[in-house]
């Protein structure tokens, strides 16, 4: 640990840092919504932020690939003219934990890959991130651990940890130390500080440990070994193909690109928006053939998209153990009983 | 919020100018396509276009010309759905967005000094036409050519003028069959598959080329190794939904594979044990 990176703000500064910081641009941030739901808001003042929060309704995705955006614009009526364009908006977002960080990096990856799109990188270019440190489990829901998601690994601006009577922040940027000069409310942090930082992390490799009985670098030889295993055919018959399980996900980026004229017929758009391979028609070809119609194939698509595909292209797993999927499922499928059903049903190969 | 146009845009489209339609069939139209200024597509056979009516949306769409033809292509559309209708109603000077070529397209410097067996069912012909001319028109780089064909009806024949020339060809193995006859059909009836029994060929020196519809493949792929060409020379090409055609938005997928980036074309071997592919 580098001390010159570390400064601390004290808890009486917190609200004042807030609301300097959301004069100076957009600020988005997790907000109590009731019944232990939570969502990333935009907001000006410290008080509004619910600090101890489970993962948000939707994660950060919404402000990195919006639920709908556009991609072309077009006017019809002198001749064809075509503009493609990337709306964007500079914003700070503040809480965010690791698991979220993680999905973040996960989309990075996809979309900074070739052929770039220049939509995402643009947006994601205009946005810093403030994190929040997790000090204890959210709920049990949550596999952070399995999936290396609940320690800090880079991937924001700033890092804040809660430690009582103050917050002790990583500078991990350029623009996280410019985000501390004009806000203007910190203090080099001491070696005491920094003591008291390394505690609470050996702490909290005592409280988050691994979820599930596997060690993940056996997970894709699991998934290898599962494709015919009877799980799918129980979460088929459970699963509502409502969506809801991708919607949430903060790795999921799958899309539909839709045209839509303007009421006058002179012009248009086109636009991209979220998509589910959960849903019926989603693989489905003109001709009407449709190549995983039923749950169970959809469903385990959803879990190797996870667990398995991205790993050769990306090395890592494209699930941050948030545990959004397990918490919105109308169906209660669980994501860690869908891997331990899956652990136990298949006879581990040491 | 701020707008700033991106130029570079994978989804900005170029746009091309109608040149002629050829109606087919009942259902097939034929669309030449230019996308003016002397720029050429640039394509390989087997390639396809993300091809967008302006206000309906975008549909891939394999080319079905080979890239000799010059400047303009060919789309040959089924008319199936919302952007394909919309095309249908269009004609000479109407305007489509283009993005692309995408895909892999056939593997043309492997394909060159082997004997080739193209076999294409139904509308499987609008983009193995894109090789076939491609390989007719270069025929002196390649050893024998066998084209099978196979539709439900002589009705449904595409491409039939063509077809005649490739019947004539001396340099050329041509055996057509149709599922259903009809009163004036003296040629062949039954599924293309009674076709490749009867082709002699030698099979270490021979690449199948297969493109239809996706039922088609596994009986076709069964008497393709029955007449012992490796795994690896057979090669089939794909039809999946797309949106992006770039590997992201995740329509094509089947396992960790995408279709509009890794293929549409596959060698047999490959994606033999991928469940979802066949």
């Amino acid at each position: 640990m580098k001390d010159i990176q570390y400064v601390i703000l004290e808890k009486e500064h917190f609200d004042g840092f807030i609301s300097r910081l959301s004069s100076l641009q957009r600020l988005v941030a997790p907000v109590a919504k009731g019944y232990n739901n939570y969502a990333f808001e935009e907001l000006t003042s410290g008080d509004q932020i619910a600090l101890n929060y489970i993962p948000t309704i939707l994660p950060p995705k919404k402000y990195f690939l919006p639920q709908e955006e556009t991609l072309l614009e077009y006017s019809l009526d002198k001749g064809l003219h075509v503009d493609a364009s990337v709306t964007y908006e500079k914003m700070v977002l503040f809480g965010v934990h690791t698991c979220d960080l993680a999905g973040i990096q996960c989309l990075n990856m996809v979309f900074s890959q070739k052929p770039k799109d220049y939509n995402y990188l643009v947006r994601k270019n205009s946005i810093h991130i403030i994190a929040l440190e997790c000090t204890a489990y959210c709920d049990d829901h949550a596999s952070c651990n399995l999936v290396n998601a609940s320690m800090p690994s880079g991937g924001y601006d700033l890092f804040f940890t809660d430690m009582g009577a103050y917050f002790i922040v990583h500078i991990n940027t350029q623009a996280g130390d410019e985000i501390i000069e004009t806000t203007n409310l910190f203090e080099r942090a001491d070696r005491a500080h920094l003591r008291e930082l390394v505690k609470l992390r050996e702490q909290k490799r005592s409280i988050f440990k691994n979820e599930l009985s596997i060690d993940p670098r056996n997970i894709p030889a699991l998934f290898d070994r599962s494709f015919d295993s009877p799980v799918w055919k129980d979460l088929g018959d459970r699963c509502l193909a409502c969506g809801n399980c991708t919607n949430v996900c903060p790795t999921c980026y799958c899309f539909d690109i839709v045209d839509e004229m303007n009421l006058d017929l002179k012009g248009g758009r086109r636009y991209r928006r979220w998509d589910s391979c959960q849903l019926e028609p989603f693989a489905k070809v003109a001709g009407g053939e449709n190549f995983r119609k039923e749950r169970s194939a959809r469903q385990r698509h959803r879990y190797y998209r996870k667990f398995r595909y991205p790993v050769p292209h990306y090395s890592r797993f494209f699930c941050t153990g948030c545990g959004r999927c397990t918490r919105t499922c109308m169906a209660e499928i669980s994501l860690k009983e869908t891997l331990s059903a899956l652990i136990g049903g298949v006879p581990t190969q040491l | 919020m701020k707008k700033v146009v991106i130029e570079e845009s994978h989804y900005n489209v170029r746009i091309g100018k109608i040149i002629r339609t050829r109606e087919m069939t009942g259902h097939e139209k034929l669309f030449e396509i230019a996308l003016g200024g002397g720029v050429s597509l640039e394509h390989e056979p087997g390639q396809f276009i993300m091809l967008s009516v302006f206000g309906v949306g975008e549909s891939p769409i394999s080319i079905s010309s080979s890239p000799s033809l010059g400047e303009s292509f060919e789309v040959c559309v089924r008319n199936v759905g919302k952007v394909t209708g919309a095309l249908h109603k269009m004609g000479a000077g109407d305007e489509v967005g283009i993005r692309g070529p995408y895909g892999n397209g056939f593997p043309i410097r492997i394909l060159e000094g082997n004997d080739l067996l193209l076999v294409a069912g139904g509308l499987g012909i609008a983009p193995l036409r894109s090789l076939i001319n491609y390989v007719l028109s270069n025929r002196r780089d390649f050893g024998k050519v066998h084209i099978l064909l196979g539709c439900k009806s002589p009705e449904e024949m595409l491409f039939v003028n063509e077809l005649d020339l490739w019947n004539r060809r001396m340099d050329v193995y041509y055996e057509c069959t149709v599922d259903r006859g009809a009163q004036d059909w003296a040629g062949h009836v039954g599924r293309i598959t009674t076709l490749i029994p009867g082709v002699h060929l030698e099979p270490e020196r021979t690449f199948a080329i297969v493109v239809g519809p996706p039922v088609m493949y596994k009986f076709v792929v069964k008497e393709l190794l029955a007449k012992d060409i490796p795994e690896r020379q057979v090669l089939l090409s794909f039809e999946r939904h797309m949106k992006c055609g770039m590997g992201k938005c995740g329509r094509c997928q089947i396992q960790g594979v995408y279709v509009c980036k890794d293929g549409p074309v596959f060698n047999y071997a490959d994606i033999k044990n991928v469940s979802e592919a066949l």
